[in-house]
């Protein structure tokens, strides 16, 4: 088995201010070249903020830091100057959620991929825009010549969604971070935007971390699934475990949240409460209080890591008993 | 209903305790040492303007030929005296009554009409935001101080005028964030609830309204003050505004300009207040548009 | 259509809207001249009968969020009519009368409350401006039923709120003025899936407590499936599909309805979407395609589908399910109409 692409290792990140945040909490994370995993939380989870700390975009003074992340070997957390600008956009980039942010509505959508072409890869302008028409078929734009030339605002939202996408793939990354790149876009835009990712991943052979809070987006787009909660990994598996074979009363709880093939007029298995402020350092496992589950042993400590299969981990002492059971 | 109440209580004692949306201003504004320090500086400025006559100061407008630009420091006239021989620090006191009211009131005026114009336009939008604001734009065309010039000149010199005067120049702004302040609260959900609740537009603005585009109005009305101080020590200066023997700063700096030479910190002194005045203005403005950031 | 031939399936509708119309004047240049018009809803109709819940779903651009509008007033109808209980709006019935009977729940659920005014106050305002008594001990009661004990967060302000909370506030409002319809616009939408689910359990009981009638906007389909006893397709303006949530869901008629069905995630790892059911994005409504508005994108279109716009009508005699597709009229001139067509 080759190495990971990726490695995370006791990650914590923590907003510092008038209110600490404690966004990340312990989170190790291992992806290999050419995976696809879905980080599946509900706002404030930490998702995006994962996402943020792995190209080191979070404001260096007011967040605490510590851990390792190491991408393909190298050590992400003491990059700095040209080798972090390298590092990012070229080894690694992402696609946001709002495209029409981040796209800058001053350049057209050719000189725009031209340019980050030109930056990393030291090629002339006319050759990055021939590899920025490439892109634009590749994320099959209808007659591609002539967007290169339009600005970002005279495109649709799921055509600026693919130029977003042109754009993070013109450097050939290794890694592709989607942080919710579908959930402003309309549902039948959506499933367009996942089925063109799924190809171009498999074209490109890179690894994708996709961020998101709908499972079924995580399904259609993953291999694998990582669920999220209060900054940490409370389970993880192959999309088909997670989805068929829930062990978190959490994850249990969102799959019947999904109202996937719920009856109408059934009352929901809605789990109660909201996710904690994470104002303190979790000691204990932060879903208990809202969890059908809990025992007191679960307030008082942190829940066991259980590794039921290869690569499988749950983080829960009643792991694999289901909420219908009590 | 029970049950209800149990999916609500893990996060039902994380929330803070209710306050008030004021008591919460006047505390981060206390907070605030420069806002403070500043808030200070004003109101000793308008305590002793306000108390002038009972501080047992000299008369500030006899004058004595053979007691002349005495320096800063000279026995009986700790300030020195003006080149009239009139006692500075009284004269400094006395013309903060002047200056402070031209200064502000002014501002208090434009910040009542422009207010109402603004809220009004941004309320009601369509042909009345139009002619409104297109009326406001004409006005906008001549820079404030040509503006101020222009009106004092025509309506001739005097306090009245130049408080006309002022007003009119501070009018136009003020509507503008007004005006832009109640378009983006406007459009905000909760107006669309109150109005399907089917209250009336009168009602909708006085209650919901006026409470949310009133403290950023404010806080730039304040941020004014300061310009129209300036202006008004200018206006005065140039000898259309306050006329002499009356003591107010711009004034003063006009007369005692030809001491420069003689003593310049004496001739310094009405500027050095004009700028005291308007920076303490300027700094606890800042202070209070931080304060009265909700969110936080 | 006839007036007294719309869809839906009791005899006395609580709410019928007819022909609802809206287009947005787009002004630009100097002088302001009108350049477009965005037909936001075009002929929209429909009817809803006392107790039941109508779901209105389609993507962004198809009008529901104006249809919401225009039923409370909030935004000015161009043409149409909107009879409650049989009153009809203007002649009858004031519209400050119509704000007391129909209210809504709005998407944003911060941007909804006045930041500087209490939960409890903003609870009591609408029960204060009809004049209902006892503004504040209504108030007081709703918090206390939709799981906000009055007493703790009567005085807070929205922003010491979590969003769950706040939208629950929201609801309690609506419901002060003791209305017959609420019409929830994308109600639950921003929520967290978990919390998601305690709103949708609190409107359930709210609606069989309070004897209630729900628009429901949301562009979930699963959530809109829960939920409603009807669902209404909505494209550029149009209505494309009304019918019984069962009939809908096993047979949707109208080209769009399955694209929009085949379009959701399928949930299932082992059988994922391989082919996107539409290319492209949905039309710009300030020009809709002539004949049907769905002829651009859809599979089916023959040439009779450019030049003739379908009228909404039902699939069968007596069906309650309607929609507005050549593919369903046998004498449309449509190839394949005979063929789709029920017998």
């Amino acid at each position: 088995m080759s190495d990971p692409i990726l490695q995370i290792d006791n990650l914590n990140v923590r907003f510092k201010g008038k209110r600490t945040v404690h966004a990340i909490n312990d989170l190790s994370l291992k992806l290999m070249p050419g995976e696809t995993l879905a980080l599946l939380g509900e706002s404030g989870s930490g998702k995006s903020v994962t996402l943020k700390t792995l190209l080191r975009l979070l404001p260096e003074k007011r967040t605490g830091l510590d851990g390792s992340i190491s991408f393909d070997g190298t050590d992400i957390m003491t990059l700095s100057g040209k080798r972090l600008r390298s590092y990012r956009g070229g080894d690694v980039s992402m696609v946001f959620q709002e495209p029409a942010l981040a796209l800058d509505p001053v350049y057209t959508v050719g000189d725009q991929i031209a340019e980050a072409v030109m930056r990393h890869k030291g090629v002339s302008k006319s050759e990055a825009m021939a590899t920025a028409l490439d892109m634009l078929t590749r994320v099959r734009i209808p007659s591609p010549e002539r967007r290169l030339k339009n600005y970002p605002h005279e495109l649709s939202g799921g055509m600026r969604q693919r130029v977003m996408i042109a754009l993070a793939l013109a450097c050939r990354p290794r890694l592709l971070l989607a942080d919710e790149p579908t959930t402003a876009l309309d549902a039948t835009v959506q499933i367009q935007i996942l089925l063109l990712l799924r190809e171009l991943q498999r074209e490109f052979g890179m690894a994708v971390i996709f961020v998101t809070h709908d499972i079924g987006v995580a399904v259609e787009i993953s291999e694998r699934i990582a669920v999220m909660y209060a900054g940490q990994i409370i389970e993880e598996g192959t999309t088909r475990e997670v989805i068929a074979d829930p062990q978190h009363p959490y994850t249990q709880g969102l799959l019947a949240a999904n109202l996937h093939d719920v009856a109408k007029g059934t009352r929901l298995d809605a789990i109660p409460g909201a996710p904690p402020s994470l104002e303190t350092r979790p000691d204990a496992c932060s879903f208990a209080p809202r969890c059908p589950l809990a025992l007191p042993a679960c307030r008082a400590e942190l829940p066991p890591v259980r590794t039921p299969g290869p690569r499988r981990r749950v983080a829960c002492l009643r792991a694999g008993e289901t909420i219908a059971a009590e | 209903m029970a049950q209800v109440e149990a999916e609500l209580h893990p996060q039902a004692e994380a929330a803070p305790k209710p306050q008030g949306y004021w008591s919460g201003v006047i505390r981060r504004l206390a907070g605030d040492k420069v806002a403070m320090a500043c808030l200070i500086v004003i109101a000793l400025l308008i305590l002793s303007a306000v108390f002038a006559p009972w501080l047992g100061l000299a008369d500030p407008y006899r004058g004595s030929m053979i007691a002349r630009l005495k320096p800063i420091g000279t026995e009986g006239h700790i300030l020195g005296t003006d080149e009239q021989g009139r006692d500075m620090l009284a004269r400094l006191i006395y013309g903060g009554r002047l200056t402070l009211f031209i200064g502000l009131m002014p501002v208090v005026f434009a910040f009542f009409i422009g207010s109402a114009l603004g809220i009004a336009a941004g309320y009601v939008g369509g042909m009345t935001n139009t002619i409104i604001m297109r009326v406001v734009d004409v006005f906008f065309a001549f820079p404030s101080v040509l503006l101020a010039i222009a009106i004092s000149g025509a309506l001739g010199a005097g306090i009245t005028n130049s408080l006309v005067s002022l007003t009119i120049v501070f009018i136009p702004p003020v509507t503008r964030v007004a005006e832009a302040v109640t378009s983006g609260v406007r459009s905000l959900d909760y107006i669309d609830a109150a109005r399907a609740s089917g209250a009336g537009a009168l009602t909708v603005i006085r209650v919901h309204v006026i409470g949310n585009v009133l403290s950023p109005i404010f806080v730039y009305a304040t941020s004014l003050t300061s310009v129209c101080m300036i202006l008004a020590a200018g206006l005065s200066f140039l000898g259309i505004g306050v006329r002499p023997p009356e003591p107010e700063w711009g004034l003063m700096l006009n007369t005692l300009r030809a001491a420069i030479y003689v003593d310049p910190w004496l001739a310094a002194l009405p500027g050095v207040m004009i700028f005291a005045t308007s920076l303490c203005l300027n700094l606890l403005s800042d202070g209070l548009r931080s304060a009265m950031n909700v969110r936080d | 259509m006839s007036a007294t031939d719309m869809p839906t399936r009791t005899k006395a509708p609580l709410l019928s809207v007819r022909e609802l119309k809206k287009h947005f004047p787009i002004r630009g240049g100097i002088l302001g001249r009108q350049q477009a018009v965005v037909q936001a809803v075009d002929g929209v109709s429909f009817e809803v009968a006392a107790g039941e819940t109508l779901g209105i779903v389609g993507e962004s651009g198809c009008g529901k969020s104006t249809t919401a509008k225009l039923l409370i007033g909030l935004t000015q109808m161009d043409d149409g009519d909107i009879v409650l209980d049989g009153q009809r709006l203007g002649p009858d019935l004031s519209l400050k009368a119509l704000r007391r009977d129909i209210q809504m729940v709005f998407q944003d659920s911060y941007a909804s409350l006045n930041p500087r005014m209490t939960i409890a106050d903003s609870v009591a305002f609408g029960a204060r401006v009809q004049g209902l008594d006892d503004p504040q001990g209504r108030a007081h009661r709703l918090m206390a039923r939709v799981g906000l004990d009055p007493d703790r967060f009567g005085g807070r302000y929205p922003h010491e709120l979590s969003g769950g909370q706040r939208q629950r506030v929201n609801i309690a409002r609506a419901l002060a003025m003791s209305p017959k319809v609420v019409v929830l616009d994308e109600a639950v939408s921003a929520l967290d899936k978990s919390v998601e689910a305690q709103v949708l359990n609190l409107l359930a009981d709210l609606r069989e407590e309070f004897g209630l009638t729900y628009i429901f906007i949301s562009h979930d389909l699963n959530v809109v499936r829960y939920i409603s006893d009807r669902i209404l397709v909505m494209y550029l303006g149009e209505v494309v599909e009304v019918a019984p949530v069962d009939n809908i869901w096993e047979t949707p008629a109208h080209p769009y309805t399955r694209s929009l069905f085949s379009a959701m995630p399928s949930m299932d790892p082992d059988n994922r979407t391989t082919k996107p059911p539409l290319s492209g994005d949905p039309p710009n409504p300030i020009d809709p395609p002539s004949g049907c508005r769905f002829h651009t994108r859809c599979p089916m279109a023959s040439e009779v589908c450019k030049r003739k716009h379908p009228v909404l009508g039902r699939m069968a005699q007596g069906s309650p399910h309607w929609v507005a597709c050549h593919l369903h009229d046998p004498a449309s001139g449509h190839p394949k109409a005979v063929e789709e067509a029920p017998a």
